[in-house]
């Protein structure tokens, strides 16, 4: 599953951009972003298994969904905001690496999706939940937690291969 | 004392096996990393409600009733994994600076849940849904959410060998924290 070689050029432009060469040139800068990526995933984690866990029925029942929902959505966007960010970095700093890294490509199909999944779908169904669920909202929190769960699999993957 | 017992573990054939295995060992990380999400991602959401910087109008015993047993499952299955990666390399880490600091981190996280829960947590009733939460209340998910972010830090940094006592020199300092078995 990996792309056609020509493309390989432009992960070697990668690497050799301003951010790719200050991460990949330092000694601490690789490990602290990876440190900052992981609390990122703690966050995005936490909030959003609170909502889709709700959702299911198995915590927090006596809140409407919606409610949750809108509490933590801040903190969601902000978890991704800072994912984002260091995973940028982290990815200019090994491109090379990453264009050859199946785990890398995995990753880079559950993450569009898992975002999209998020804020095109759950969000606004979770929004117009109160405190009885469906079952097609019970599905979607199955699909927002088995999405979210490739996409950090994948992402500890790149690590190993 | 310790040290001969880490050592005699590091010999065990199931240690060697375990340190040596394709798969085992990245799944037992993967899984230790993965379940950051379920353990340190709730006990965020619960300290961000102490702080009072989300969800201010679900009282504060809700989450401490009602999300705090997945907390809870996730912190099981962290010192499960936990303990079997340190099983793999025993020798290793207990020589290693950043596990040592982990371990120091740990027990002041540990003392910071049990003096939450012990002490203003009791009355929790009388100040759940109050606008300002008590001191102490919000000193306790202050402390959670620096002290396991940290955690989460020097854990990941165990990985790296800048420290490792098998890379001579290193400051006395390190020598002395790791334990550096040196000299002739």
């Amino acid at each position: 599953m990996l792309p056609d070689d020509k493309w390989l050029w432009l992960f070697e432009w990668f690497e050799m951009t301003g951010p790719g060469v200050v991460v990949r040139e330092s000694v601490w800068m690789f490990p602290v972003l990876e440190a900052v990526h992981l609390l990122g995933l703690c966050l995005l984690g936490g909030v959003v298994l609170l909502v889709d866990l709700r959702i299911l029925g198995l915590t927090l029942t006596q809140r409407s969904v919606s409610e949750l929902a809108g509490q933590v959505r801040p903190w969601l966007a902000g978890a991704i905001v800072v994912l984002l960010v260091t995973g940028v970095l982290l990815f200019l700093s090994e491109a090379v690496k990453c264009f050859y890294n199946q785990s890398f490509w995995v990753k880079m199909i559950a993450l569009p999706t898992a975002l999209l999944f998020t804020f095109a779908v759950r969000e606004r169904v979770a929004a117009k939940l109160d405190v009885e669920v469906t079952f097609a909202a019970r599905s979607i929190a199955v699909a927002s937690m088995a999405l979210w769960f490739t996409v950090a699999a994948a992402g500890r993957w790149i690590g190993f291969s | 004392m310790i040290q001969e017992l880490v050592a005699w573990l590091n010999e065990f054939p199931s240690s060697v096996a375990l340190r040596e295995s394709r798969y085992v060992w990245p799944f037992l990380e993967s899984a230790h990393v993965m379940l950051l999400g379920l353990f340190v991602g709730t006990a965020f959401v619960t300290d961000l409600r102490l702080l009072g910087w989300s969800m201010k109008r679900v009282p504060v015993s809700e989450l401490t009733g009602r999300l705090l047993p997945w907390t809870r499952i996730g912190f099981a299955g962290m010192v499960l994994t936990g303990l079997l990666l340190f099983y793999g390399y025993p020798l290793r880490y207990y020589h290693n600076l950043f596990f040592r600091v982990k371990v120091i981190l740990l027990v002041l996280a540990a003392i910071n849940v049990f003096v939450f829960h012990r002490g203003i947590h009791r009355q929790v009733a009388d100040w759940d849904l109050d606008p300002d939460l008590p001191r102490q209340a919000w000193i306790a998910g202050a402390v959670s959410l620096s002290v396991w972010s940290l955690i989460v830090v020097v854990g990941r940094m165990i990985a790296y060998n800048w420290f490792d006592c098998t890379i001579q020199p290193q400051p006395a300092f390190v020598n002395w924290f790791a334990q550096c078995p040196t000299g002739p």
